[in-house]
């Protein structure tokens, strides 16, 4: 019975010292001190390639800007933590970056599914949200705190559409979405629209779920379908397995995926099984414009390695940011959201950011050709 | 008539994966009436395993026949030790206890296995190197079998004979068997049990090792909980055929894995999406305990090891 009690004294302590943490709130503005900036991503989990990579764009990002002298005199602070890819996890932790740390503003996620699992904790808490690569339209439209700096998915699959249509003259696509993943079901979705729209027909819809380990039954149904594209809208990890085993059953046609491809796990995982497939991105590393030259030498001299489209949306959602503090003056919350939403014209890496009223960034997107373990450029499709 | 061939092939491929693992989970049970949950964690430390071998011994770099019967039997002898070392430390000291005890122990060595490598190694799946040089033999029409599914079959009937073999040709199989009659009459006839019990853990873990090893050449994908789902089907599969049944083991792990590929490739004709793979194997297995709760080939009276 002791015992009991003294564990319910616990407890109730523990709850009063939460209720404390919470009224003490969020978007007070301290002039004084570094501006406390929080990142969620996946750090450990299945797609954790997509979150390292883009910390290290948002960390170089943060360590540029304190080293030109930090923004109006205050440097950034960057606190991090790792949702391990769980939607659940990405709720805990951002709550735990709003109520415990204080963070003023946060960037994440990668996986539209763990964005929007985030993105009413930081609505409720009046904390501005930039995803920097998140592609699900229903991201921003959780409420008017949630930003982004990417293109969306209706975009996307818009862009692979036209593609497949117009420069492979692809008449007959199939498709093979991750059935869990609202990233994949959103582009499927999209694209299927669009190709429709083109002329074109979609024979067959296969899917599979994440952690899946073969995939030889639903590539043996689309081989009997005969398709001229095969558009598999999913994450790396399974994309790869999936050009192997469909080489292994003789399927030659190409594979169109999107920006969820772009990680070097991918050429492991499939290797020469890649050669002639495309991918629709939001940059090229091959780009020849100046800055993104000049970003993509500072990144490899710093991480040893070719920033991936992530790192380079990570970079820019943290210059973004930074950008909006800085012409508005404020890290407070409300203040702060109305700042991010004036930006107009930015010059970023992954091209000329403008924020719409639907809070999404407007721009044109990339195709590339998978050559030997590299992406190769093929051409730019604006909006 | 081609797509049907094909869809056999990929179903009797994973099915093949399915049996070897299986059999771990029956001849377990056989012997101790448990069920060693840790079983599909021992299939995902054989796939690491020869992962790292294969990046050890300097195999990776291309592919080599050699390389991969190294890494193959490299992978079932840790697998074997691990699996013993388990016995060990974990079951045999609740032995003596309630068989809900060693249930439960078993769910726990599971979970710390599985964490231990997602602490260690990261949740991120990781790409098994081709050991193998791919390659498709057409059969007719569009049918084809590749290099590394012949390899799987090849494999697992091999690894199964030989199983077979021990069991009813050798001293030690003989003594499995008569410790699966009753233990302690065996204990009194002078059997070494403890050792017997050993050696049926190592045997199962060097099947499910096996296992780990043929799934990752076939797709080289690998990751520290990719035991969990091929675990529980392979136990289903274990179910399906008679828990403690050793040619009930293969029969219902060839069956799932016909079940799952047919789902996927002729469901969506009958409506069902092709993302029911996994509640299929789960179905069936309710249907197989209300229908026939012995499974397929048990019996009250069965040969258990």
């Amino acid at each position: 019975m002791k015992r009991i009690a003294l564990s319910l004294t616990v407890i109730a302590a523990l709850l009063a010292g939460f209720a404390c943490e919470r009224r003490g709130g969020v978007g007070g503005d301290n002039d004084t001190g570094p501006i406390k900036v929080g990142y969620y991503g996946d750090l450990s989990g299945r797609t954790s390639n997509f979150g390292q990579s883009t910390k290290n764009g948002v960390m170089m990002a943060a360590d540029e800007i304190n080293k030109a002298g930090g923004i109006n005199g205050r440097q950034i602070q960057i606190l991090s933590e790792d949702d391990e890819g769980r939607p659940e996890k990405a709720a805990t932790v951002v709550t735990k970056l709003i109520d415990q740390d204080k963070v003023i503003a946060l960037l994440g996620e990668v996986a539209s599914g763990n964005s929007l699992a985030a993105a009413p904790k930081a609505q409720a808490a009046k904390v501005p949200m930039i995803s920097p690569s998140s592609t699900n339209p229903a991201v921003t439209q959780v409420g008017d705190y949630i930003f982004r700096v990417c293109f969306i998915d209706p975009f996307q699959g818009e862009v692979m559409a036209k593609f497949a249509a117009n420069t492979l003259h692809a008449k007959k696509a199939a498709i093979m979405e991750d059935f869990n993943s609202p990233y994949s079901r959103g582009l499927t979705e999209f694209f299927e629209s669009s190709f429709k729209k083109l002329g074109g027909q979609v024979i067959t819809k296969q899917s599979y779920t994440q952690g899946d380990r073969d995939y030889k039954g639903q590539l043996t149904s689309i081989r009997s379908a005969n398709p001229d594209v095969i558009y598999v809208p999913g994450y790396y990890g399974e994309v790869g397995v999936i050009a192997k085993q469909a080489k292994q059953l003789g399927i030659n046609v190409p594979l169109l995926g999107g920006d969820g491809w772009d990680a070097p796990q991918l050429f492991e995982l499939g290797g020469e099984a890649l050669n002639g497939d495309y991918i629709s991105n939001h940059y090229s590393v091959e780009d020849p414009s100046p800055a993104i030259q000049k970003f993509v030498g500072d990144f490899n001299s710093r991480y040893k390695i070719k920033p991936d489209a992530l790192a380079a949306l990570g970079y820019d959602a943290m210059r973004v940011l930074a950008d909006a503090i800085k012409r508005g003056g404020t890290t407070n919350g409300p203040k702060l959201r109305d700042a991010i939403a004036a930006t107009k014209d930015f010059p970023g890496v992954t091209g000329v950011i403008t924020i719409n009223a639907e809070r999404n960034a407007v721009k044109s997107a990339v195709v590339l050709k998978i050559q030997d373990g590299k992406f190769v450029y093929q051409e730019t499709i604006k909006p | 008539m081609d797509t049907l061939l094909q869809q056999i092939i990929n179903g009797l491929t994973v099915g093949a994966i399915y049996a070897l693992i299986a059999l771990g989970y029956t001849m377990v049970y056989g012997i101790l009436r448990l069920i060693n949950f840790a079983h599909g964690d021992i299939y995902m430390l054989g796939a690491f395993v020869g992962y790292f071998l294969a990046f050890q011994l300097g195999f990776a770099t291309g592919p080599s026949l050699l390389g991969l019967g190294m890494v193959l039997i490299g992978s079932m002898i840790v697998a074997a030790l691990a699996g013993m070392a388990i016995e060990r430390f974990a079951y045999r000291p609740v032995r003596k206890y309630a068989r809900m005890t060693t249930l439960i122990t078993a769910i726990g060595v599971s979970l710390f296995i599985e964490n231990l490598f997602v602490a260690k190694l990261g949740a991120a799946p990781r790409a098994f190197p081709q050991l193998l040089r791919e390659q498709s033999y057409p059969l007719f029409g569009n049918a084809a079998i590749s290099k590394s599914q012949i390899l799987i079959f090849a494999v697992s009937v091999a690894l199964m004979l030989l199983l077979q073999w021990i069991i009813f040709k050798t001293r030690v199989g003989t003594a499995m068997r008569a410790v699966s009659f009753n233990l302690n009459s065996a204990k009194l006839m002078g059997i070494n049990t403890d050792v017997i019990i050993s050696i049926t853990f190592a045997l199962g873990s060097a099947l499910a090792a096996a296992g780990g090893v043929l799934t990752a050449q076939y797709n080289p994908q690998i990751d520290p909980l990719m035991g969990i789902l091929t675990g529980l089907k392979a136990f289903v599969a274990a179910v399906l055929g008679g828990i403690g049944n050793i040619p009930g083991a293969v029969l219902g792990g060839l069956l799932i894995g016909l079940a799952e590929t047919f789902v996927v490739g002729y469901g969506q004709n009958v409506g069902i999406p092709s993302t029911f793979r996994d509640a299929v194997a789960f179905a069936i297995l309710i249907l197989v305990l209300l229908f026939r709760p012995t499974g397929l080939l048990g019996s009250t009276v069965q040969e258990k090891v």
